[in-house]
C-alpha cells in the first residue's frame, strides 16, 4: 500500500538531497529558511507579506504591540538580500499594512528600504491591504509581474495556475513525532505553482490544511517546506497535520 | 442546656441581648475566638482569625458587622440608602453563595434587619444594575467583582460607608495575582472609606505576619517605600481541633515502582467507602481523577453512587454533583483542588488521599474536609502511587503531627496586574499620579515598589511604555492640563471591563460527545466540558483518551469545540494530560531527604520500601541529606545520568533542560530527559561514566551554579515555557486583548500571536516592563528558578558520583517514567528533521517490499 502510494505521488513531489531547492514549473529555485525565495538563474529575490507596520496598525485601535516589527522585518529582509545580491527584489503583495502604513514609516526604516532598493529592480506586487502603491519610495508598482514560465501575484488564483508565484495565504505546517507537534511557516507547492510564506514580522500562519486551500493544490498533492532554523524541511501534503 | 449565666461577662458585655438569646436557644456557647473578635471591633482594631475548618471562623468573622448593623436598626422609608456596610471577599463564587446561604438563617431568627445579597460572575446584570443603586449591607462577591466594582462611577457612593471588609481563605488568595489585584483594590477601598476596617480568616499558615501586615496600610508616612516597619493587623488563633486521625494505607498488593494510578490499591480504598457514609477521594491532577473515578467504576459491583468532581467537567455537572453532595445522596466523590477550600459539603467522615499530597498544608486542609463537628477528630487514609510516594505520604503524616507548615510565601505584587490596576483606576476617575503612587505602595505586596518601576508602568498603560515614542497620539490614559491622568475615550472603560482579572486560563475548547458515523456537518449531541488547547493540539483524529469519566475518541476540532465520540478502547492511548499538578513542597522534600539518609527512620516505612532502601545501599549508595546523589549506567545502546535532588517536578524540568544543553555543548550527543518530582534521568549516546572519569566534563561543573547565568539567559530566549508566560502577562496588562465586544476568540486566532511579540520585544527591548514581569513569574513559577537555585548552591562540593554497570534499585521508578511522561528535548527542528527524514526514506523506497 505504502509503495503505491509514492508511486502515485514520486511524479509531484520528487525529494531532493539538497532540501533547500525545489523545481517549480520546470526551474530550479532556492528555498531559504528566512522564508525568501531566490530565483538563481534570473537572480531575482521574491519575499511575500511583509506587512510592515502592522504593529502601528494595531496601535490607532489602542493596541501597543512592541513598534519594532517594521525594523525588524527589514533587518531579516537586508540579511538576505546582501546573502543573496539578487539583480531584482519582487515583494508580491501586502507589503504595507494598510493604506496608511507608509505615512507612518518612521525615518530610519525609510533609509533601511531605499538602501535596499540601490542598485538593483524593485517590484511592488499590489495586494489585498496595499492596492495602491507607496508614494515616496523607489520601486516599480504592478498587480502582476510575468518573468519567464513565471507569473508573480499576490493572491493565488483559484484553479490550476502553472507558473503561478504568490503569497497571501500565509501557509503553514503542523507535524507531529513523538507526541510532540511542531507548526512552522512553509513554502507550498505542488511543483507547478509556489505559494509563499509571510514573511513580516508579525505575520502569523494559516495551516495548509485548512478550507481556503482546497482550490490551490489538488487535494494533498503538495510538498511543504517547513522553515527551520537554518534549513527547510520538505514534507508530503499528506503526512501534514490540521490545527 | 445553656444558660444566660454560662456566659462569660465578657460575653454579655459584648454580645446584645438578643444574640445571647439566640446562642442559648441554640445550646452554643460563643466561642474564645468569636467573643475576641468582638471586642478587637469594639476597639477598631483589624485584625486575622487563623482558625481550622469546622471552627465557627465564618461566624467569628461575620459577628462584629451583624452587631453592628442589628444595633443600627431599620431604615426609614425614603431616607437615603448608607452603602455597603460589609464587604466579604471570598476566592470562589460558590463559596460566597454558599456562605450568604449560612448568614441567612441566624439573621432570619434573630429577626435581624440586614439585607445580604451576593454579587459573582452568575450574577444577572439587571441585579448587579441595581446593587449599585441600592446596594445591600453586606455583600457577598469575589476580588474580579472588587476590580469591577471600584472602577465604577459608583465606587464613591458604594463603598463611602464602608465599614468593614472580610477576607475568607486568606491564605489561598495573597499567593497569587488574584490576590496581588484584591491588595490594590483594598488600597483603593481604604481611600474612599478611611475607617475601614479588615478581617482575614486564614487557615493555619507558615508565615502569619505576612498575612497580618496584608491587612493593613504599609508606607504610612514613610520618605520610601519599605523604610519602616511592617503594620501589622492582630492576631487572633482559634484553638486547634483534634489532630486527625491519618494512616497509610497499607496494602497486601505490590506497592508500584512508578507511575501515579494507585490501582494496586483500589480495592481497599473501595472498601473504606463502603465502611463509611460519605468519602472524599482526593487527587493531584484531572487525568488521575478520571482515571480513579473509572476504576472505581470497574469495581463498584455494589453500585455506591460515586461521582466525580474536577475543574474540566461542564458547570452544570459539577453544580449537579455539589447539590448531591449537600444533600448526602452521594458516597464517594473522587476530586482534585476545585474541592479544596472552605465549602460545607455536608456529611463527609473520610477523606482518601491518593498520591502524595506534596505538601503538609495541603494535606491539613484536605482532611479538614472531613467531620465537620470540630470536636471529633477527622479520619484520613493516605495512597501513595509508588514508593517516593510512600516516603513522600510518611513526611507529610509526621509533619501533620508536629503542625509542621508549608505554604508558600506572599512574593511581590506582580507588574502586569498593577498596568491593569493602574488603567481600571483611571477609568474609575482621572487620578493624580503622585496620589495613586502612594495608594499602591500602601497595598502589601506593593509596598517596596519603587517610582521608576511605578512610572514604568503607568507609560506602558499610556502608549505600550517603548523607548520608541511612536504611539503618543493614540495613547489610552493622557495627563490633562490640571495635571490628572484621565482615559482619552470612552471605549477604554468598556474594553477594561471586558479584560478584567487574572486567572488567565490555557484557552479552553468545548469537548462535545457526539454519535458516531453521521453524515454531514455535526450537530447536536451533548456538552462534557472543556479542555486545554494545547493539549488537543498534541492529538490526531483517532487518539483515544478520558474525559467526564468515559474513553472518548477524538474526531475532529469545528470550530471552538473538539469533538468526540464514544470509545470502545478499555486503555486510551493518551495517558494524561497536566493541569493541577503541584510540585512537591520544599519542606516534604527536606523531610524525604532526612528519611532516605537515615535507616532508623525505615522502620515506619513498609517492609518492601524498606527492603528497596537496603538493597540501594549495598548496590550503590544513600546520599547523606544534604549530599546529591548522581548515578550513570548503560542500558540498551544508551547512557544515563540519574540525579535525585527532591526538588519537585518544575525545578527538574529547568534542571533537566539546561543540563541537556551543557551536554550537548561537551558533545556527550544527549538525546532527551524526564523530570519527576524526585529525580531527573538524562539519556545520550555517549558513554557519560567515562567522560566524567576523563572530566569532559567534570560533574562538578557540569551542576555549577553558573549554568543559571548564560545558560538559563539562553535557554530561556527560545523556551516555549516562557513564551507562555509572557503571554499570560500580556493579557493581565492588557497589551493583547482577552476578547473584544462580540467577538470571542479563541489564543490561536488572535490577530498576532504573542510569540511573534514576545521575540520582537526581546530583540529590541529586553528591560520592558513587561519582560520585567514575564522574568519574575519564570523565577517562582513554571521555571522554578529560585528553587534550582537554590538547591545548586547547596549541593555546591556535595555531589557523590557513583558510576554503575547497571541501573540501581533507587533508579528504577524514573526510568519507569520514561515513554509515559513527556520526553524533553531540543525538539523543534530534530522533530522536523525526523519528518522529512520519513519523506525520504518512502521515496527512496524503503516502503517497497521492506
Amino acid at each position: 500500500m505504502r509503495g503505491t502510494a509514492v508511486e502515485k505521488d514520486a511524479e509531484i513531489a520528487v525529494p531532493r538531497t539538497d532540501s533547500d531547492r525545489a523545481s517549480v514549473a520546470g526551474e530550479d529555485l532556492v528555498l531559504d529558511p528566512g522564508g525568501v525565495m531566490v530565483w538563481p538563474e534570473q537572480e531575482v529575490l521574491v519575499v511575500a507579506d511583509l506587512h510592515l507596520e502592522k504593529g502601528s496598525a494595531h496601535a490607532e485601535r489602542r493596541i501597543f504591540l512592541p513598534p519594532y516589527d517594521t525594523a525588524a522585518t527589514l533587518a531579516v529582509l537586508a540579511r538576505a538580500v546582501m546573502r543573496y545580491a539578487p539583480r531584482a527584489v519582487i515583494c508580491l503583495g501586502d507589503s504595507f499594512h494598510d493604506r496608511r502604513a507608509e505615512s507612518r514609516l518612521c525615518d530610519a526604516d525609510r533609509e533601511s528600504i531605499l538602501a535596499l532598493q540601490a542598485g538593483r529592480d524593485w517590484f511592488w506586487v499590489s495586494g489585498n491591504h496595499d492596492p495602491v502603491a507607496p508614494a515616496a519610495l523607489g520601486g516599480r508598482a504592478c498587480d502582476e509581474l510575468a518573468i519567464g514560465p513565471f507569473t508573480f501575484r499576490h493572491e493565488p488564483r483559484n484553479e490550476p495556475a502553472h507558473g503561478e508565484i504568490a503569497g497571501h495565504l500565509h501557509p503553514a505546517g503542523k507535524v507531529r513525532r513523538r507526541g510532540r507537534s511542531v507548526r512552522r511557516r512553509c513554502f507550498a507547492t505542488d511543483g507547478t505553482r509556489l505559494v509563499m510564506p509571510a514573511f513580516g514580522a508579525y505575520t502569523g500562519g494559516l495551516n495548509v490544511l485548512d478550507e481556503a486551500w482546497q482550490n490551490v493544490f489538488s487535494g494533498r498533492r503538495f510538498t511543504a517546506h517547513l522553515l527551520g532554523e537554518d534549513r527547510v524541511y520538505p514534507i508530503l501534503g499528506r503526512h501534514l497535520l490540521r490545527d | 442546656m445553656t444558660l444566660q449565666s454560662d456566659l462569660t461577662a465578657e460575653a454579655r458585655d459584648l454580645l446584645p441581648p438578643r444574640f445571647q438569646d439566640w446562642f442559648l436557644s441554640r445550646g452554643w456557647m460563643p466561642r474564645p475566638h468569636q467573643i475576641d473578635l468582638l471586642r478587637k471591633a469594639r476597639d477598631g482594631r483589624p485584625v486575622l482569625l487563623i482558625a481550622p475548618t469546622g471552627a465557627g471562623k465564618t461566624l467569628a468573622g461575620f459577628l462584629p458587622s451583624l452587631v453592628d448593623l442589628a444595633a443600627r436598626g431599620r431604615r426609614r422609608p425614603g431616607t437615603a440608602a448608607p452603602g455597603l456596610h460589609t464587604l466579604y471577599v471570598s476566592p470562589l463564587k460558590a463559596l460566597a453563595v454558599d456562605i450568604a446561604r449560612n448568614l441567612e438563617a441566624p439573621i432570619s431568627e434573630m429577626g435581624l434587619p440586614i439585607t445580604i445579597e451576593t454579587r459573582t460572575g452568575d450574577t444577572s446584570a439587571h441585579k448587579r444594575q441595581r446593587q449599585k443603586i441600592a446596594p445591600p449591607d453586606i455583600l457577598m462577591t469575589t476580588p474580579e467583582q472588587v476590580a469591577l466594582l471600584i472602577a465604577s462611577r459608583e465606587a464613591d457612593r458604594l463603598f463611602g460607608n464602608l465599614k468593614t471588609v472580610i477576607f475568607d481563605e486568606l491564605h489561598a488568595l495573597v499567593t497569587s495575582k488574584r490576590g496581588d489585584l484584591l491588595s490594590l483594590g483594598l488600597a483603593r477601598l481604604r481611600r474612599l472609606s478611611p475607617d475601614l476596617r479588615t478581617i482575614g480568616l486564614s487557615a493555619t499558615v507558615a508565615e502569619p505576619d505576612a498575612l497580618r501586615a496584608w491587612l493593613v496600610p504599609q508606607n504610612a508616612g514613610a520618605d520610601r517605600p519599605g523604610a519602616n516597619d511592617l503594620p501589622m493587623a492582630d492576631r487572633v488563633t482559634a484553638p486547634a481541633g483534634s489532630d486527625p486521625n491519618i494512616r497509610i494505607l497499607t496494602s497486601d498488593e505490590r506497592i508500584p515502582w512508578s507511575g501515579h494510578s494507585a490501582r494496586y490499591a483500589l480495592g481497599e480504598v473501595y472498601e473504606a467507602i463502603k465502611a463509611h457514609r460519605t468519602t472524599l477521594v482526593f487527587v493531584n491532577t484531572r487525568s488521575q481523577a478520571e482515571m480513579i473515578f473509572q476504576s472505581l467504576w470497574r469495581i463498584n459491583e455494589d453500585g455506591l453512587p460515586i461521582a466525580l468532581h474536577h475543574g474540566s467537567l461542564d458547570v452544570a455537572q459539577r453544580r449537579r454533583v455539589e447539590a448531591a453532595m449537600v444533600d448526602n445522596a452521594l458516597r464517594a466523590v473522587v476530586c482534585t483542588s476545585t474541592l479544596d477550600l472552605g465549602i460545607d459539603w455536608g456529611d463527609v467522615d473520610l477523606v482518601v488521599h491518593v498520591g502524595a499530597p506534596k505538601g503538609a498544608s495541603r494535606l491539613a486542609q484536605r482532611i479538614g474536609r472531613s467531620n465537620h463537628r470540630f470536636d471529633e477528630p477527622s479520619q484520613a487514609i493516605l495512597v501513595p502511587a509508588n514508593r517516593f510516594e510512600v516516603m513522600e505520604c510518611q513526611a507529610a503524616l509526621d509533619a501533620n503531627y508536629l503542625h509542621a507548615q508549608d505554604t508558600p510565601p506572599i512574593r511581590a505584587g506582580a507588574l502586569d496586574v498593577l498596568a491593569q490596576h493602574v488603567l481600571g483606576m483611571a477609568v474609575a476617575a482621572p487620578f493624580e499620579e503622585d496620589a495613586l503612587y502612594a495608594e499602591i505602595i500602601a497595598a502589601y505586596p506593593y509596598r517596596t515598589l519603587d517610582r521608576t518601576t511605578f512610572d514604568q508602568v503607568l507609560s506602558f498603560v499610556a502608549t505600550g511604555g517603548y523607548a520608541l515614542k511612536t504611539y503618543e497620539r493614540y495613547a489610552k490614559i493622557r495627563k490633562t492640563v490640571d495635571g490628572t491622568w484621565r482615559i482619552s475615550h470612552p471605549t477604554i472603560a468598556q474594553q477594561y471591563r471586558l479584560n478584567i482579572g487574572t486567572i488567565v486560563e490555557a484557552p479552553m475548547l468545548k469537548v462535545r460527545l457526539v454519535g458516531r458515523n453521521r453524515p454531514g456537518p455535526i450537530r447536536g449531541g451533548r456538552i462534557l466540558g472543556q479542555m486545554e488547547e494545547y493539549f488537543v493540539e498534541t492529538m490526531a483524529p483517532g487518539d483515544t483518551f478520558l474525559f467526564a469519566g468515559e474513553v472518548v475518541r477524538f474526531e475532529t476540532i469545528q470550530e471552538t469545540e473538539v469533538i468526540v465520540t464514544r470509545s470502545n478502547d478499555t486503555e486510551p492511548r493518551i495517558p494524561s494530560y497536566m493541569g493541577g499538578k503541584f510540585p512537591l513542597s520544599t519542606y516534604l522534600a527536606d523531610r524525604v531527604r532526612g528519611m532516605l539518609a537515615d535507616p532508623a527512620e525505615w522502620a515506619k516505612l513498609p517492609a518492601q520500601v524498606a527492603e528497596w532502601l537496603q538493597i540501594q545501599r549495598l548496590r550503590s549508595v544513600l546520599p547523606g541529606p544534604h549530599e546529591l546523589l548522581v548515578e550513570t549506567f548503560p542500558r540498551g545502546s544508551r547512557y544515563y545520568l540519574v540525579a535525585y535532588p527532591f526538588e519537585g517536578r518544575l525545578a527538574h524540568q529547568t534542571l533537566g533542560m539546561l543540563l541537556t544543553r551543557r551536554l550537548e555543548r561537551a558533545r556527550a550527543r544527549p538525546i532527551g530527559f524526564v523530570a519527576t518530582d524526585y529525580a531527573i534521568a538524562v539519556w545520550g549516546l555517549s558513554d557519560l561514566s567515562l567522560r566524567f572519569r576523563q572530566k569532559s566534563p567534570a560533574i562538578d561543573d557540569l551542576f555549577s551554579e553558573d549554568m543559571l547565568g548564560d545558560d538559563l539567559e539562553a535557554w530561556l530566549d527560545e523556551s516555549f515555557l516562557l513564551k507562555r508566560t509572557f503571554r499570560y502577562c500580556a493579557l493581565i496588562a492588557g497589551l493583547i486583548e482577552k476578547r473584544h465586544p462580540g467577538k470571542e476568540k479563541t489564543g490561536r486566532q488572535m490577530t498576532v500571536s504573542s510569540d511573534l511579540i514576545y521575540d520582537v520585544l526581546r530583540q529590541h527591548e529586553p528591560d520592558h516592563v513587561l519582560l520585567q514581569a514575564t522574568r519574575a513569574d519564570a523565577g517562582s513559577g513554571l521555571l522554578d528558578i529560585h528553587r534550582l537555585g537554590e538547591m545548586l548552591s547547596r549541593i555546591s562540593g556535595r555531589i557523590v558520583h557513583k558510576d554503575l554497570d547497571t541501573i540501581s534499585p533507587l533508579a528504577v521508578p524514573i526510568m519507569l517514567e520514561i515513554g509515559k511522561e513527556p520526553v524533553f528535548g531540543e525538539a523543534g527542528d530534530a522533530i522536523l528533521a525526523e519528518a522529512a527524514d520519513d519523506l525520504i526514506e518512502e521515496a527512496m523506497g524503503a516502503g517497497h517490499g521492506g
